[in-house]
């Protein structure tokens, strides 16, 4: 009854929301909101997703940078192939995504805690050099991205743009939900706080694994896809900048991890303080402003916003009252 | 005595494992009857808890087979042999720390014992009552003293519905009154047709507790046996008591 009601809530919010942004798209005339809202939006599907095998299962990604620069790329190679359309390149960007997921996922057979995070490190910079030496796709230098016409409702294509990542976030946070109110956010839950006590207490801790590094890898490369159409431009180092994997983690651990919600509140104050400080200050003050929140969350809130909001997260994912 | 029909619920064909140059088990062979109270003695480091590992799966043998209700799981991953029934606690009791007493129940109902989530509460609730845990479903179990700790590793492992349950050692670190309290336990579950094996330091439990008895001594069998005979061998007495 109560989880139904939580359902109803959930999927007015959402449809809300997306009435919101669509409606915002038609109404405003000023760019800027839009390509500043799609940074920010781009930061809550990342760190939403990076969540759920980070927070959830307890493995720390720091490749989000590698699953990001394999959606940019996957959407790149397949446009200037073929020319797909957007919605075509996000799909298979989340389908390469969840396939380098699942190699990741195979990792956690043999690598815990710090190591893991050390091989997805190294996992960014393999594909980085990998793409550095891709011809097809501009190599090294970059290449120079075409925007093809925009469709309508939408007059311009950040703003549709915009819309997109809008979307995106939906699906990341839904699937987040699903995910922590089902069987697989206990076992998870389960095996991020004993790995053996879960597997024999009936746990499939492989299968669980490899279900969140696929889920994750296809949202965080989703996510990523449409950045060259975003930027008209795509070059490694940008692609596979390890600023997406420090934001990605920061922005989820300041949030807090044990609701869906957390990693949403986390992107949306440190994506609009950053956007808000390039515009003011400089850009390169973030990163400072981003370790400095980060120290202070894990000194002052270790659980993040929602541990300080409810104290009952300090214990458990929600789901029910 | 059970009668010759009934076949073994457990039988541990010829397991040896090592450790680089460690023997921890040598060639043990071993046939647990269904419903039997089945105590495992040894001096420390004698091969108790690298023997219950391989028969729960957090370790494979390099020699020899675990056959589980006439199954040969030697190769099976720990959750599946969970799933057929095989549930142990730790001998450091390992609670899913992030999880109230309630929730650590839960896992073992969702993934082992599937069944609606209304009911599932009622069974972890009442496996919580019978352990002298129901007024602790709710806190965390990061808050438990030692004993409860014991006692939900034990209702942990009964929420996977096992017909064999492993006890490591559950009374470590106990005062002697609740050393009887979660002795009484295992013996009012070992007289619901579950089989269990358990292993304890403490004497005066194993002979209480137990049917038979088995001693290791540096990973093989020293005696085998009623309770009475095991502790009446010079080899035991020599290597475990310290005579």
């Amino acid at each position: 009854m109560n989880k139904r009601s939580h359902s109803i809530a959930f999927w007015a919010a959402v449809a809300v929301f997306l009435v919101a942004v669509l409606s915002m798209t038609q109404i405003v005339r000023n760019e800027y909101p839009f390509f500043a809202g799609y940074v920010i939006l781009q930061f809550i599907a990342l760190a939403v997703a990076w969540s759920i095998l980070g927070g959830y299962a307890g493995y720390v990604n720091f490749g989000t940078n590698a699953f990001f620069g394999v959606g940019v790329y996957t959407a790149v190679a397949l446009f200037k192939a073929t020319g797909a359309p957007l919605a075509v390149q996000i799909a298979a960007a989340a389908v390469v995504g969840m396939t380098l997921g699942f190699g990741v996922g195979l990792l956690t057979l043999r690598m815990r805690g710090i190591f893991f995070s050390i091989a997805t490190i190294a996992l960014a910079i393999i594909i980085e050099t990998f793409v550095m030496n891709w011809r097809f796709v501009g190599g090294a230098a970059g290449i120079q991205i075409q925007r093809p016409p925009v469709t309508a409702p939408f007059d311009s294509y950040v703003k549709m743009l915009f819309f997109v990542q809008a979307v995106l976030v939906v699906i990341a946070v839904a699937i987040a939900r699903y995910v922590q109110n089902s069987r697989i956010g206990r076992g998870l839950q389960a095996l991020r706080d004993d790995e053996l006590a879960a597997e024999c207490t009936g746990v499939p801790t492989l299968k669980l694994k490899l279900i969140a590094c696929m889920i994750s890898g296809a949202l965080i490369s989703a996510a990523g896809a449409p950045a060259a159409m975003y930027l008209q431009y795509a070059d490694p180092s940008s692609a596979f900048n390890l600023s997406y994997s420090v934001s990605a983690l920061a922005m989820a651990l300041i949030g807090g991890t044990a609701h869906w919600i957390g990693p949403v509140l986390g992107a949306i104050l440190l994506g609009s303080t950053q956007q808000l400080l390039a515009v003011t200050i400089s850009s390169e003050v973030n990163v400072l402003v981003l370790g400095i929140m980060l120290v202070l969350f894990v000194v002052g809130a270790p659980k993040g916003i929602i541990g300080l909001l409810r104290p009952r997260y300090r214990l458990r994912a929600g789901g029910k009252q | 005595m059970n009668t010759a029909a009934d076949a073994p619920l457990l039988q541990v064909g010829t397991l040896t494992r090592t450790f680089g140059g460690f023997t921890a088990l040598d060639n043990i062979s071993v046939d647990i009857r269904k419903g039997e109270r089945f105590g495992l003695i040894g001096p420390n480091g004698s091969g108790k808890t690298t023997l219950i590992n391989c028969i729960s799966g957090a370790l494979k043998p390099q020699v020899g087979s675990v056959v589980f209700c006439g199954e040969n799981i030697t190769q099976l991953p720990p959750h599946l042999r969970a799933r057929r029934g095989i549930a142990r606690s730790f001998q450091i009791p390992r609670p899913f720390r992030s999880m109230t007493v309630l929730e650590n129940l839960m896992v073992g109902l969702d993934f082992a014992a599937a069944g609606s989530a209304a009911a599932e509460e009622e069974i972890a609730m009442s496996i919580l009552t019978r352990m002298g845990l129901a007024s602790k479903a709710g806190a965390a179990s990061a808050t438990l003293s030692q004993v409860e700790l014991r006692k939900m590793e034990l209702a942990r492992a009964m929420a996977v519905r096992p017909k064999l349950l492993i006890s490591d050692e559950a009374m470590a670190g106990l005062s002697s009154s609740e050393v009887d309290e979660v002795l009484d336990l295992l013996i009012s579950l070992g007289e619901e047709d579950i089989t269990i094996i358990m292993i304890e330091h403490i004497m005066q439990a194993v002979m209480r507790f137990s049917e038979r008895v088995m001693c290791l001594d540096a990973g093989k069998i020293i005696a085998l046996g009623a309770p009475g005979e095991v502790m009446a061998d010079k080899r035991v007495q020599e290597a475990y008591l310290g005579t």
